[in-house]
Formats: C-alpha cells, structure tokens, sequence
C-alpha cells in the first residue's frame, strides 16, 4: 500500500519567529493512538507523549524514537552541574533561528525566557537573528551554536576558548556543544515532517 | 579506544579529561550510542536495509567532510556502493543552512542555494533517499510536502520515511558532537 501524503490547508502559516505556542500537522500519518503496542509506548518514553502527532508519527522507528528522547532529555534536563538549563535553551534556540525552524525556536525561547527571566534578550534573538548583541557570555554560546550549525562547520579551539573566557568549565563547553548539537536533529526532524500553526 | 561511537569518531581515549567530562552525562552518551545502534543494528531492517543506511550515512559523511566519519560509514559498505556514494557525494557539497522562510518580513532572509538531485545510477530508491539528505542537511527549512512525495513516488513508505529521517538527522548531531569535543581536546 502506497502511504498518503498530507498538505495540511486552511491554516495561517506563521512567518515570524516567535515564543507564542504553536502546533504542528504532519505530513505523514501518525500512529494511531489505540494501535500503539508495548514497544511504541516503550519508544515514546513519556505516556503523555501518545497524546502528540509528532511523537506518535516518531514512533513509527520506536527503538530510534526512545534512544533520541533519553539522549534529549539528559542534555537538556540533567542540571547536574555544567552549563545552566538557561544556557542550553540558547544554544537550542540559536541553532533553531540559524536552521530557520521557527516551531523549535519557539519552545526552546519560552523555555530560555522561563529559566533566564531575559525575555527581552531572547526575543531579540528571534527578531534579530544570531547576530544580536546579547552580551559577552550569551554571544559566545550563540558563536559556538552557529559555528556547530553552519555548513561547512567553523567550530573550532577559538570557540572553545571565547566561552572558557567567560566562566565556563569543560562540563559546561560540552553541555553547550551537545545542546547545539542536539537541536541539529532536532530541528530536521521537526521541519521536515511536519509544518506548524498558531494554536487556537 | 572505548567501544563508543562518538569517542571513536572525537578521539577520546579511556581515562583523559574528556573521557570523564562525557560520563558526567552518562546517559547522553549511552543513548546517542543506543541511537546509533538502533539505525545500524536494527531489530527490523523492513523499512530500510542496513546498506541503504550506511550508504545514505556515508553521503551525509562526506557532504560534512568529516574524515573520521567517512572512514566509519564508508567501512560498512562494499566497494562498489562506497565508491559510488562518494562519487554522488562530490558535487554535493554546499554552504549552508540556505533556504526560504513563508512569505514576510523572514523574506529578506531567504538565501538561495542548490537544489542538488543524485543521478540514476544508484537506483531510484536510494538516489530519492540521497537528494532527500542532501535538503535536510543543507537546507531544512526548505522541506515541504513534496519532499515527502518524491520519497513515496520512489517506493519509500511512511515508516522508512521516518527512519531516514532520523538516521540523517542524528548524523548531524553525531557529527557536531565529535567535532565539537575534537576542538576542545584541540584546545587543552
């Protein structure tokens, strides 16, 4: 059986980056929800997530789904010790404004609003783009963020040694390369199966 | 050299300071190791032979043009398909991410790039599954339904459009990561 792909219509098509809550229609089917076996509900980690097309569309590579969610959740959520939870959802929220993904630059903005309470700074790095001045300590970590996300990749023991200036330790550097790094298969995954739309 | 992936691809040796910094985050190294293993080693290989990932890795390798990476990929396959993979590969390469935005003020922008297709000689399963690469690592922002299309016209169904999907997305991550800590033993 040939499988169907959808275009989603009828819906404004946000054109800014933006925090504001948006959802996301996939282009491909989903599971559905009451034929999720054991081993999906395995892949999808969190039982909550059965509730989110975009999970369960993921599901349908369950033991791939449940390495990257426990991959994602220990970069971004395990606070113990390195760099800030406000810091990684820069890194996240840099690379999404370079890739051009604006459904992940608008989580990972509330996210580094909630934990950072510089929602002004944030906001300016969606409005302006990685080139916003955002003082020293956040601008090394949005440089190490595109240098990691641009192609050909520039990264190199410079970027290192900008965010080492500013405070960091090696714990820290690694956590700001993982959260960039990350939010490169993040973001391709997100734009590329799906597209967003304002909620509500 | 550990059995890990990323440390074989970084050159972190058993014991040094990077080594420790990585296991502060045990389970993002255990799990970006169990992604790698579920994309290589799959307990269903229905939806995408092993071939066509190492050969699809490989491309994304090399349109990185990390050495390290391509040596890994390029190991998994025979002669001929490697040896053809990176021919596709050679006029591939591109400065990114490039792309458009919908219509408005992200417009100014946009930033055009090539709209690289691989030729038929690889098939047209795999030369569909090779074009759709070189977007997502080029320009994702690009990505539209036709995209999706083109996979399912070229017999890819749903579930292996998902699985290619994350094996060239992780590749990305992959790859970032090992450059990223090559640089910071570059900088000890």
């Amino acid at each position: 059986m040939t499988d169907t792909v959808h275009t989603p219509e009828g819906h404004d098509i946000p054109a800014v980056f933006t925090r504001a809550m948006l959802d996301w229609l996939p282009w491909l089917a989903p599971l559905a929800e009451d034929a999720l076996t054991p081993r999906h509900m395995a892949g999808l980690v969190d039982a909550s997530r059965a509730r989110s097309a975009y999970f369960r569309l993921l599901a349908r590579d369950p033991e791939v789904l449940g390495a990257r969610t426990r991959t994602d959740k220990d970069i971004f959520y395990n606070t113990k010790a390195g760099l800030p939870r406000a810091e990684r959802e820069l890194a996240a929220t840099a690379t999404s404004r370079l890739n051009g993904c604006i459904y992940c630059a608008s989580v990972h903005a509330r996210h580094a609003t909630t934990y950072s309470r510089r929602g002004e700074d944030v906001q300016r790095l969606l409005d302006e783009g990685v080139a916003a001045d955002l003082g020293e300590r956040w601008n090394a970590i949005v440089a190490a963020a595109v240098a990691l996300t641009e192609m050909p990749m520039t990264f190199g023991p410079a970027h290192v040694a900008r965010l080492r200036a500013t405070g960091m330790d090696d714990l820290s550097i690694a956590d700001a390369i993982q959260a960039a790094a990350f939010f490169n298969w993040a973001n391709r995954l997100m734009l590329s199966l799906g597209e967003p739309m304002p909620q509500g | 050299m550990s059995g890990d992936v990323i440390d074989r691809l970084a050159g972190i040796a058993p014991g040094t300071a990077l080594d420790a910094v990585r296991r502060q985050r045990t389970e993002a190294r255990e799990q970006a190791q169990a992604s790698f293993d579920a994309l290589f080693a799959p307990l269903d290989v229905a939806a995408m032979a092993v071939a066509e990932r190492a050969a699809v890795a490989l491309f994304v390798a090399r349109l990185h043009g990390d050495g390290p990476a391509e040596a890994l990929y390029g190991g998994m396959l025979d002669a001929a398909l490697r040896d053809a993979v990176m021919a596709e590969a050679g006029g591939a390469a591109a400065e990114g991410p490039y792309g458009h935005y919908p219509a408005g003020p992200l417009s100014a922008e946009d930033r055009a790039g090539p709209e690289w297709r691989a030729g038929p000689e690889l098939g047209a399963r795999l030369a569909a599954a090779l074009t759709h690469a070189h977007m997502l690592v080029f320009h994702p922002r690009d990505a539209a339904p036709r995209h999706m299309q083109a996979l399912v016209d070229a017999g890819w169904a749903a579930d292996g459009i998902v699985t290619l999907s994350q094996l060239v997305a992780f590749l990305t991550f992959q790859i970032r990561v090992a450059v990223g800590l090559r640089a910071m033993i570059a900088s000890a």
